[in-house]
């Protein structure tokens, strides 16, 4: 039996995951302005906005089996703002790089885009992270129609390119690129069907 | 960042150690103690790195008046975190080759091994001498953001200089090298 909700209820949760994906993002930049995040700050709001980014959207891909698993479809109505926030971190991610790290220095910012093959790939994903979000907006969905949802499934390239990304942004010790790997593999584990699927037709379609 | 370091030239320290002619590298060494220093107690939480941390520098570069063993800072006993008792500070070099908490220093005839260079032999050479020419495999090292205390807002990006500044003290040191291969 699945758990119903109330508009009423569904309102407040999500109140709840805006006050709780929001906070931390107004915590930082106000320990940033007041000089509160030790000798290099620049380092830490960019650290802070990367991992949040990956963090928000491992939770975005946690909705559809959890709601499928535990029957809470309620939270599938979630999953578009946890979408929207997983953007707004990569977004802040990437303005921290831009003003703080490189200093509106533009020559430099493409040049270190161009050049770095771990913020090419980094860089590619927030690109089509881009995309999903514009099209997140309903006129649009209904717009694109079944386009909407292959277009979307880009999800997956997405949290590949970013794990790829922080992987190799880091000078070493990987253990923590590879815990997030493993939760990765471990979401993508109850996709397996649907995996399943792209990979039949695939298949039929190439004989 | 600019660090007002208290200590004492390293080729006073030579000088009284008196090496044969067979002393062409210095080979140096970190404390081993994962009791007071946890990190080194498992190669996950010490970043990756095998301990103990070694570091090594030519016999010419270790008796310029600018290599320095620091015991204090900012007119202060070092403390445990910027390497206590005493370290190296070779200011023209990457940060990683200036070792701390040094327990050991050996005279010795073939380069030593180095602890970043063990780790990522096509990243971190055993020269280690910052150049802007040449990049990190990974990214640009032409300029830097200088550590201040103005904040998240200062603009402190700077044009990182050949030999971070002291090209015409240490420039001779590689007169003849070519500092892509040797970097």
């Amino acid at each position: 039996m699945a758990l119903a909700v109330s508009r009423r209820q569904l309102f407040w949760l999500k109140v709840l995951i805006h006050t709780l994906a929001a906070s931390p993002l107004f915590w930082l930049y106000y320990h940033a302005f007041t000089d509160q995040l030790g000798a290099d700050p620049v380092e830490a709001v960019i650290h802070f906005t990367g991992i949040g980014a990956l963090n928000l959207l491992l939770i975005t891909l946690l909705t559809v089996p959890l709601a499928r698993q535990a029957n809470l479809p309620f939270l599938l109505r979630c999953r578009r703002m946890l979408g929207l926030y997983t953007f707004v971190y990569a977004l802040s991610h990437i303005l921290n790089f831009l003003l703080f790290e490189v200093q509106l220095d533009l020559q430099l910012f493409v040049q270190e885009v161009l050049e770095r093959s771990y913020i090419i790939v980094g860089m590619l994903a927030f690109l089509i992270l881009s995309a999903l979000a514009i099209t997140s907006i309903n006129s649009l969905r209904r717009k694109m129609g079944h386009h909407w949802q292959s277009l979307h499934n880009l999800i997956y390239l997405v949290a590949v390119l970013v794990l790829i990304h922080f992987y190799w942004s880091l000078k070493s010790d990987v253990t923590e690129p590879l815990v997030y790997f493993f939760l990765f593999v471990l979401l993508m584990l109850f996709r397996f069907q649907k995996f399943r699927g792209w990979s039949k037709r695939l298949f039929s379609k190439s004989k | 960042m600019v660090i007002p370091w208290v200590g004492f030239s390293l080729a006073e320290l030579v000088k009284r150690a008196n090496p044969t002619s067979k002393g062409k590298f210095l080979a140096f060494q970190t404390l081993y103690d994962p009791e007071q220093m946890p990190g080194q107690r498992n190669h996950r939480l010490g970043g990756g790195i095998d301990y103990p941390y070694v570091e090594g520098l030519r016999i010419d570069e270790a008796v310029h008046p600018l290599s320095l063993l620091a015991v204090g800072l900012y007119g202060k006993t070092l403390p445990p975190q910027n390497g206590a008792p005493i370290r190296l500070v070779v200011p023209w070099k990457y940060g990683f080759k200036s070792i701390k908490s040094i327990v050991g220093i050996k005279f010795v005839e073939k380069q030593p091994a180095t602890t970043w260079n063990l780790l990522a032999p096509n990243e971190y050479g055993f020269y280690a001498n910052v150049n802007p020419q040449v990049d990190h495999p990974r990214w640009s090292q032409a300029s830097e953001r200088r550590i201040t205390d103005g904040g998240i807002f200062d603009r402190n990006r700077i044009p990182t200089l050949p030999f971070n500044g002291y090209a015409d003290q240490v420039a001779d040191l590689y007169r003849g090298m070519n500092l892509r291969k040797f970097y």
